[in-house]
């Protein structure tokens, strides 16, 4: 029973399962902090897998393979800026019509290309990232604890986790601490202020919105070709919204993201070892209060009985610079 | 941006046509795409929903289903409210259906459950929206995040349900037994002979959706209630200074929203299931929004928009028969494309249509309704 809590491989699957929802958590902070509400992650992620797959497949390269998930997703990126940077349109319309295009396109055109029902082939060698042995973690197997940690926990995960782990501190990096950073959160809480500096808000916010997708591009390819190897019809499976839940019980910073998302990754890795156990005392805890634990600790945390979930404050609002 | 350099007509006429006109041309060229002619394609959805007897049945309970939706998403659009959780709403809507349906359908017959169903269906959806609308009201919670949670906290909470609780002993499949004829509605087969729906499923609740459509009519643009809704979707601040209460009517406004999604579940489950059963919404909820957007929030539009969706998932079920390669996935682009084209990117064509009419100066008598 304390295994299913605490042990190597739930750690383990923990760190795995947050990671698609990390990448995905931290490019909607970016999408977000600069003031343009981002519902179509999973939209992005979706079409990012079935791009990193289709071009991993037909290349055997998974380098290429997680290229084109970035590409596909910063073009689906783009669409949604041009919606609603450029046409001022509202975001989250335009966001549900992302995630509609893409469960709808990546199924359809899979069928289309590879008549596999809307499921990719399966990945050639070279076609997946796999997982990476850090040095020495066989002699330090035998260490106790630090060596065991090294071993079983830190070492043995594809490139990306560790990536998508990198990716925190970076992020943290590049909205406090730089120009780009502080004119992005500027221009998610006060648009007016940044643009009378004479700082284009649409540039800064297609940048954002860009970095989203890329990062978004990860999140996919990480599902396709490093957790799985290939692509199946909606795949992402409302982990964009996950992610989304993740990023606001994160009140929208990065380091709180990466501990969100670890904190949903766990429940997602005691659910799946919880199946049919009971807890002595409780008894059987069905599957679906881990599933929906995510969303319910988020609406609570919405409502503010822990702390107060507070959005950047012109997140949502289409910037109008002047009346014509 | 001043508004009004638009005649009546081309704001309310014109631009959803050229709107949708761009959303089925992008449609068009997927098709070619995966190397499919697009007007074959065309030709077999026509055929496929409007040709014979069983396809405009299918059609039109399909339709049942997006007029109920996408009402719900308008009631709460008229309010300034994006309610996402339709899907959920509706979904949480089938308990109080069967609920109804599996207490009474031994002993009374249809009509006496009826009323129970409606007011069963509508009181879960509508509980199911209270909570993100008190949220909302009460501190502020975005109801969009809000709803979104719980449509993924309804569909664990109904698979627990149907699997540990309310399912039938003894089977596989987690669902309730099914209803007998006390729990069937009445197929518009029976009730009118002289159409031919084959074996089409639709039932009385067409005619129940066309009700809450005028009711919804009624409610907004011809009672206090109504001017009240608009009013706070229209200007929050102004609707305070004139006396109304914003976390009241928006409790209220989601809970008719809730109420009418949670509406849709009848369709499903008294009219065609008879037995409540896991994912019956699929995805309908969320058909919804489309529908209110194309219908621009207006009943009439509504039906006329969920009619077109109901021709695109019945015609699109032919067409995946007629043209393997052009699966029911088709259906989810349309969707995505009209809602993008009609919602997220409703004013592209607007600046040049002003310019145009700028051009060739307003002509000064009004065609109501010259396009479509």
């Amino acid at each position: 029973m304390f295994d299913i809590f605490f042990s190597y491989p739930t750690f383990d699957s923990m760190a795995r399962l947050a990671t698609p929802l990390l990448f995905a958590c931290l490019a909607g902070l970016y999408s977000e902090r600069s003031g343009v509400v981002d519902i179509g992650l999973e939209g992005k992620m979706l079409g990012a897998a079935f791009g990193a797959a289709s071009v991993a497949f037909l290349t055997a390269n998974a380098w290429l393979g997680l290229l084109a998930g970035i590409v596909v997703a910063v073009s689906l990126s783009l669409l949604h800026g041009f919606a609603s940077i450029t046409n001022r349109g509202n975001q989250i319309v335009s966001g549900v019509a992302i995630n509609f295009l893409a469960a709808g396109l990546t199924a359809l055109l899979g069928q289309a290309w590879f008549g596999q029902g809307g499921r990719t082939p399966s990945l050639p060698a070279g076609g997946r990232f796999l997982e990476i042995t850090l040095p020495f973690a066989e002699e330090m197997a035998s260490v106790p604890f630090i060596g065991r940690f090294y071993a079983e926990f830190l070492s043995g995960h594809s490139i990306l986790v560790y990536g998508a782990f990198l990716a925190v501190p970076l992020t943290w990096w590049v909205l406090f601490r730089t120009r780009f950073g502080l004119r992005l959160r500027a221009v998610g809480e006060s648009p007016a202020a940044v643009d009378t500096a004479g700082i284009s808000v649409t540039f800064l916010r297609y940048r954002a919105v860009i970095i989203c997708g890329i990062l978004c591009g990860f999140a996919g390819a990480y599902l396709a070709i490093a957790q799985s190897s290939g692509f199946i019809k909606d795949m992402t499976a409302g982990k964009g919204f996950i992610a989304l839940a993740a990023l606001i019980f994160a009140k929208w910073k990065p380091v709180n993201a990466m501990l969100a998302c670890l904190l949903f990754g766990y429940l997602d890795a005691v659910a799946i070892r919880m199946q049919g156990q009971s807890i002595p005392g409780i008894g059987e805890v069905p599957v679906q209060v881990f599933q929906a634990l995510p969303y319910v600790l988020t609406v609570i945390l919405l409502a503010g009985f822990i702390g107060k979930a507070i959005p950047p404050k012109a997140s949502g609002i289409p910037y109008l610079k002047e009346r014509t | 941006m001043s508004a009004g350099q638009l005649p009546r007509w081309a704001d309310l006429g014109l631009i959803p046509l050229l709107n949708l006109t761009a959303a089925f041309l992008v449609s068009g060229l997927v098709v070619l795409i995966i190397g499919e002619n697009p007007i074959e394609v065309v030709q077999i959805l026509l055929w496929g929903s409007l040709g014979f007897g069983e396809g405009i049945g299918f059609t039109l309970f399909y339709a049942t289903n997006f007029i109920f939706t996408g009402l719900a998403v308008a009631v709460a659009f008229h309010a300034g409210l994006f309610n996402i959780g339709g899907e959920g709403q509706a979904y949480v809507g089938g308990l109080g259906v069967a609920a109804a349906c599996l207490l009474l359908d031994r002993i009374v017959p249809w009509w006496v459950t009826l009323p129970f169903v409606i007011l069963g269906s509508a009181a879960a959806g509508a509980a199911w929206a209270f909570i993100p609308a008190w949220l909302q009201a009460k501190r502020g919670s975005h109801v969009v995040i809000t709803t979104i949670m719980f449509n993924f906290i309804a569909a664990s909470m109904m698979v627990y349900l149907l699997v540990n609780v309310i399912g039938k002993e003894g089977s596989m499949q987690p669902e309730t037994r099914t209803f007998e004829d006390g729990g069937r509605l009445p197929m518009l087969n029976d009730i009118f002979p002289f159409f031919d729906f084959g074996t089409a499923p639709v039932n009385l609740s067409l005619l129940l959706a066309l009700l809450s459509a005028f009711g919804v009519w009624l409610l907004i643009w011809r009672t206090r209630l109504g001017y009240a809704i608009r009013t706070l979707g229209a200007n929050a601040t102004a609707a305070v200074y004139a006396g109304i209460s914003p976390a009241r009517i928006i409790i209220i406004t989601m809970m008719i929203s809730g109420g009418l999604a949670g509406m849709m579940a009848i369709n499903e489950i008294m009219g065609s299931q008879h037995r409540l059963l896991i994912e019956f919404v699929s995805g309908y909820g969320f058909v919804g929004i489309a529908v209110a957007l194309m219908g621009r929030g207006h009943p009439v539009g509504i039906v006329l928009a969920a009619i077109l969706f109901g021709m695109l998932y019945q015609g699109g079920a032919e067409l995946a028969f007629e043209i393997p390669a052009v699966t029911r996935d088709m259906i989810l682009v349309i969707q995505g494309l009209v809602i993008l084209f009609a919602g997220a990117l409703e004013y592209m064509f607007r600046p040049t249509l002003v310019r145009i009419f700028t051009f060739a100066r307003t002509p000064a008598s009004s065609v109501p309704a010259a396009a479509k």
